[in-house]
């Protein structure tokens, strides 16, 4: 969290982080969104829910996450000192269950027998039908029919857990589409239903409180840098869809300005094909799923489809607090292709034996390019957000092998 | 007073109720529209709809969202719907046309030029689905200058103290969503709207358009007795796209179904 004092308090009162941001939804939600800002505030201050949370992080999830030192990866590199923030560990493989501890609680909280979300990799999805059964909620999960088609894996896993996924067929059939099926469904069942969004973006106070229930990566890590290496790192990186595991862990570090905050977007088949997710980079502002932001739109205000190799960062928004900081100049956004995401999952796995989501894989990307520009005595650190298990089988696909 | 004013003011003196088609610009394809337009007209219709197609519709139903992506099919942009309008308005001076849609078509245009643009073409309201009225001043001021209404909604979960601060802030008249749900949706309770009817009225001077999941004669007909006009829009879109093969019976099918429903309001 920003400290005392800090010059940086955002959202404003009303929900915009400059000028992105806001409530752009149907009149229908206005009252639950109220609703649940008002819910959110108290719950916030309140240490019964602070220790809740903090539990259920501990001895559902398994926190802290460690921070780990990837010697050889620093060798084989030969520049800054390389840190993996091991969200990867994390129950159920990726940052994605910090955020649904967190609403879950909150819906239990509201009396909300049932909750819904929208998917892409199906990580956020597993995520939530994790929780709905570890707190006994009803739950619906929305996914592009083109995802379920590229990660079986997770689609079975969340009939497991009990929730039932139901197939988008609108649009492109992506997580977009999800994202638009999920608001139908709230909107229609507003009354006994919780929306968990997965990621920092949607109407106020979602961009809020998903972030806030995030900082817990940047907080552990924070303070994980102080002790293990007594001192704050030089460069942060993250990769970026809506912009969670980025804004998690580049939150706690806002007001340590000299702390270099690089998000690092999906370029897909690359920026200058335009097929790619990377609306930081080459995006106009619109307003889409509820907030303002930058978004990949055509000069009709059609909102584009999207192109990455990993389906969590194929979102043609983003969360509208990076739109900011990207505005502000806090934090930077560059790309890296999909060619340069897979160079770097093979690294990793070979270097340091650790599979890495082909969405971290874009951050790992990002250091191996520009280690040479990042001098010898810096320390990186990479928040590694999920693992790579979902994405053995299109990796394996790309190699030629059928499993 | 706008062309909406003044129409909605002559109805409520004749006690009438007045009926708004609601139809996709472009769905089937661009050269339908006036036509179907013109046909609604003949009907009855009062007031028009016109809905600009958009990628991501998320406050519509399946009926309406198909005939979105239909429209898009076939390339009809921001341009093209205003175009539409001004070849409507060459032939009728008379009824307001207002364009119901999403506010980033608005926002790539620039809200500035949307609004002469519109102005130009004899558009008479607005009605932006995701756009409350927290976010909605410099929209409204730019449409205002250029003497078009910027329609806000009412739901059934608007909070009395909402429904006030809508009512200081609307223009034209309010629309007020019928149920908890999309377009088209098949769960309208006449009694439930009839309770948020109430309680808009002791909130606003305005007159109350109600629609949402109004897809016959008779929901038409109960609603119409307290409202001061009713919205149809995935009924008619799902006819339009029924006639898929045979898209030249498009005019004659709309002109019947409102004129069904004029009987209904007036009967
Ligand atoms: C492992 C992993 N990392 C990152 C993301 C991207 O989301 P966000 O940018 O919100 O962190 C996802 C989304 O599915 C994911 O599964």
């Amino acid at each position: 969290m920003p400290q005392p004092g800090s010059n940086y308090a955002q959202p404003s009162s009303d929900g915009h982080f400059g000028q992105h941001g806001g409530r752009f939804v149907a009149e229908t939600l206005i009252h639950a969104l109220d609703e649940l800002e008002a819910l959110y505030e108290q719950a916030k201050a309140d240490p019964e829910f602070q220790a809740e949370f903090a539990e259920d992080l501990a001895r559902f999830v398994g926190r802290p996450s460690p921070l780990y030192f990837a010697r050889r990866l620093t060798d084989r590199l030969g520049g800054p000192q390389i840190y993996l923030k091991r969200e990867d560990l994390n129950h159920t493989g990726a940052h994605k269950i910090n955020n649904c501890i967190g609403q879950a609680l909150l819906a239990r909280r509201m009396g909300k027998p049932r909750v819904i979300a929208e998917t892409g990799a199906g990580q956020h999805g597993v995520a939530t039908a994790t929780v709905a059964a570890r707190f006994g909620l009803e739950c619906q999960v929305y996914m592009g029919s083109v995802d379920i088609a590229r990660q079986a894996l997770n689609v079975y896993r969340m009939k497991l857990l009990g929730a039932s996924v139901v197939p988008v067929n609108s649009g492109s059939k992506t997580l977009k589409d999800a994202l638009n099926e999920a608001l139908r469904d709230w909107v229609t069942h507003v009354d006994d239903t919780h929306y968990i969004i997965g990621t920092v973006a949607g109407p106020h106070p979602f961009p809020m409180l998903v972030r806030d229930f995030q900082s817990v990566i940047g907080q552990e890590a924070r303070s994980q840098c102080l002790q293990q290496m007594g001192r704050l790192p030089d460069t942060l990186v993250a990769c970026v869809g809506g912009g969670s595991n980025a804004l998690g862990l580049f939150h706690p570090f806002i007001d340590d300005e000299a702390v270099r905050l690089v998000g690092v977007e999906a370029a897909g088949l690359g920026l200058e094909t335009g097929r790619h997710a990377a609306p930081l980079n080459d995006g106009q502002v619109g307003v889409l799923h509820g907030n303002k932001t930058y978004l990949m739109q055509d000069a009709d205000g059609q909102i584009s489809e999207t192109h990455s190799i990993s389906a969590g960062l194929d979102y043609p928004g983003v969360g509208p607090e990076h739109s900011h900081l990207k505005d502000i100049g806090r934090a930077e956004y560059d790309a890296v292709t999909d060619e340069e995401a897979l160079a770097a999952f093979r690294l990793l796995n070979e270097t340091e034996g650790i599979m890495p989501a082909l969405e971290s894989s874009h951050a790992v990307a990002w250091v191996v390019r520009e280690a040479p520009r990042l001098g010898a005595g810096q320390i990186v650190v990479i928040n590694l957000s999920g693992r790579g298990d979902k994405d053995i089988e299109t990796v394996a696909k790309l190699d030629g092998t059928t499993l | 007073m706008s062309r909406i004013g003044q129409t909605l003011e002559a109805l409520r003196s004749q006690q009438r109720t007045a009926l708004v088609p609601f139809i996709t610009a472009g769905d089937p394809h661009l050269d339908a529209t006036v036509p179907a337009l013109n046909a609604l007209v003949q009907g009855g219709a009062d007031l028009l709809e016109l809905g600009v197609p958009f990628s991501d519709p998320e406050a519509d139903g399946p009926a309406i969202q198909a005939s979105s992506e239909r429209a898009l099919a076939n390339g009809t942009g921001l341009r093209d719907v205003l175009d539409c309008v001004a070849e409507f308005r060459a032939g009728n001076d008379q009824t307001p046309v207002i364009l119901m849609g999403y506010l980033n078509s608005v926002l790539a245009m620039g809200e500035g030029a949307f609004a002469t643009a519109a102005a130009e073409a004899g558009v008479d309201g607005m009605i932006i689905v995701n756009l409350p009225p927290e976010e909605s001043d410099s929209l409204r001021g730019a449409l205002a200058k250029q003497g078009i209404d910027l329609i806000l909604l009412a739901a059934p979960t608007t909070s009395d103290e909402r429904l006030s601060a809508i009512d200081r802030a609307a223009t034209g008249f309010v629309y007020l969503v019928s149920l908890k749900g999309t377009t088209g949706a098949d769960h309208i309770s006449i009694g439930e709207v009839k309770q948020h009817l109430a309680r808009l009225r002791a909130r606003t001077r305005l007159p109350i358009l109600v629609g949402f999941g109004i897809k016959d004669g008779p929901t038409a007909r109960a609603l119409g007795k307290q409202a001061d006009g009713v919205v149809v829009g995935a009924a008619i879109v799902s006819r339009m796209a029924a006639l898929s093969a045979d898209t030249d019976a498009i005019p004659e099918t709309l002109r019947q179904f409102a004129h069904d429903l004029r009987q209904a309001l007036d009967a």
